[in-house]
């Protein structure tokens, strides 16, 4: 047989094995593989999709919990430096009002000491009027006992107010 | 595309291998000329008007005369599977190739001292005058017999074919052959290989179902992601790929299986189904008939009437439609000629660095034995370059199928 010239009867039977071959294998074994890699890879990228969905919602997850977290500590932050201010605040208005309850009592004590004193000055001043009083008594009775020593006397007074 | 790439490399390699084919192929063929003349001339002077039964006589005469002498390797060659062999003219290599490419009645395994091992085969023969028959290749012995007066030609245009003999015995013509010759036979086996494999592998998909792949399954798998995804998918086209990549795996793994078998040497492989025109011709017929019955309206209009050519190039004398028209038919044409050349090629040169042993023996048996030690390196070497051939050639076939399909439909340009 020669190499180059095509035979019939191969042909024949070329065509025709291969012909059921084609036909056998596609509905046999090309039409089930196909389909379950094609149902396997949709498996697949469907998983893969949950994957990453499920990433990102964790992420999303997390990012709020970091958000929440973060307004957390700032707001305790903010509570912290309310609290100080309050406490600051306390102790700046309780320390003014001891201030002025003590200038107040400063006051009132000043006031009752400017009151005693001023009632211990009129006693004492009273009692100097008394005892002067008493004084001139005795020194007048002692010096007016006798005329010149009256007369001087009334003169050197006279002399104060004429040269005041 | 990277694989194109990867396919240029080697087709350099392979441009390398066919200038080492091409002169031993023209050489054999030259010798084998010779041989043929010298035959014809010899058959002249014995007479040419011996009877089929007076000439295979002779025939085993001279089978008997070849047992005395000439026992050395050369003879245990299968140069001696038709019978009538080279005690005159020694060894001839070209013969001896040539007659492992090309298809038999029956499939000749061995040849020990004179008995031919081989499987006969069914002859299926319809002569117009006298109906079917049916009978085993056995019946011919080797071509040595005629049987029902049918005889397998040995020259002339029909060698190798049986041929009809009138009631003289003078040859009247072929009859209608349809013999399962020894490439039909590999055939067979490699369509038997492909449904035993992918048919138990697609039932072992339907049993697991989306899991991961196991056992044979997973051999085969990456190749049938091949031939989709890198095939089938980038060539026609995301829409219509669907519809052609069955056609395109068969395709695949028949000619991978057969060029991968047609590398074993022994049965049931070895027979020679891809480097065979008419296997690879059905092929290209295969592929050239779903082109063009798949071949969308843009695809014809394409081919007669062309858009985006200018009408001096159509109108009066049409120049590019008659061209697109002859490439309907030259790509599948091409698809079976270089399919067919290459496989047969690297058959031819593996056979020729093998034949190297038997020149070289005929000298004498050191050189053979020495020769051998080469030959066999180079085969081996030649063998492996068949394997990763044998995987090219499959994925170019299939890739052009692909391509064409793809022009039919008309989605990928």
């Amino acid at each position: 047989m020669e190499l180059i010239r095509p035979d019939f009867g191969l042909l024949f039977w070329m065509l025709i094995s291969f012909g059921i071959v084609l036909l056998i294998l596609r509905a046999l074994a090309w039409r089930p593989i196909l389909n379950a890699i094609k149902e396997r890879e949709k498996t697949i990228q469907d998983r893969l999709d949950v994957a990453r969905k499920a990433k990102k919602e964790l992420a999303e997850i997390e990012f709020g919990n970091e958000r929440i977290i973060a307004l957390a500590k700032t707001e305790r932050a903010n509570m912290l430096k309310e609290a100080q201010e309050t406490r600051r605040q306390i102790i700046e208005e309780a320390r003014q009002e001891a201030r002025e309850e003590a200038n107040k009592i400063m006051e009132d004590t000043n006031r009752k000491i400017e009151a005693r004193k001023k009632e211990a000055e009129q006693q004492i001043r009273d009692q100097i009027a008394g005892l002067s009083v008493e004084v001139a008594e005795k020194v007048l009775k002692e010096k007016l006992s006798d005329d010149q020593k009256q007369k001087d006397y009334i003169k050197s007074l006279v002399d104060e107010i004429t040269i005041n | 595309m990277p694989h194109l790439s990867i396919n240029k490399s080697w087709s350099f390699i392979l441009l390398f291998c066919c200038l080492f084919v091409l002169p031993a192929k023209a050489n054999s063929s030259a010798k084998s000329g010779n041989f043929l003349s010298d035959k014809a001339e010899r058959q002249k002077t014995e007479g040419h008007n011996t009877t089929p039964a007076e000439s295979s006589n002779h025939n085993e005469t001279d089978a008997a005369s070849k047992t005395s002498g000439h026992n050395d390797a050369a003879s245990e060659s299968e140069a001696a599977v038709h019978g009538e062999s080279s005690d005159e003219e020694g060894l001839q290599p070209g013969k001896v190739i040539m007659d492992h490419v090309v298809d038999h009645y029956s499939w000749h395994i061995t040849t020990i001292g004179d008995t031919h091992v081989s499987i006969p085969l069914p002859v299926i023969l319809y002569s117009k005058e006298r109906g079917f028959f049916f009978f085993w290749s056995s019946k011919f012995h080797h071509g040595e017999h005629a049987y029902k007066r049918f005889k397998i030609a040995e020259e002339g245009t029909n060698k190798g074919n049986i041929v009809e003999l009138d009631e003289e015995g003078d040859i009247k013509g072929r009859p209608l052959d349809l013999s399962i010759t020894k490439t039909v036979a590999g055939v067979f086996v490699s369509i038997g290989l492909l449904l035993g494999i992918f048919i138990p592998v697609a039932r072992i998909y339907k049993s697991r179902t989306k899991k991961p792949p196991k056992g044979l399954q997973s051999m085969m798998e990456p190749l049938i992601l091949f031939v989709r995804d890198e095939i089938a998918r980038p060539s026609i086209g995301e829409k219509h790929h669907e519809r052609f990549t069955p056609f395109l795996l068969s395709v695949f793994f028949f000619i991978l299986f057969n060029n991968l078998l047609g590398l074993i040497p022994i049965f049931p492989a070895g027979a020679n189904t891809t480097g065979n025109i008419t296997v690879t011709m059905a092929l290209a017929l295969f592929t050239f008939f779903m082109t063009q019955i798949s071949g969308s309206k843009h695809y014809w209009k394409e081919i007669f009437n062309p858009p985006s050519v200018p009408w001096w190039l159509k109108l009066p004398l049409p120049l590019v439609p008659l061209i697109e028209f002859m490439g309907m038919f030259i790509r599948p044409f091409t698809l079976m000629i270089r399919l067919f050349a290459n496989i047969s090629a690297g058959h031819i040169v593996v056979l020729g660095f093998f034949m190297l042993i038997f020149i070289f023996g005929d000298m004498s048996p050191i050189a053979g034995y020495g020769v051998s030690v080469f030959s066999i390196l180079f085969t081996v070497f030649l063998t492996l370059l068949e394997i990763l051939v044998a995987f090219i050639q499959a994925y170019v076939f299939t890739i052009l199928s692909a391509l064409y399909f793809g022009m039919a439909v008309g989605e990928v340009e």
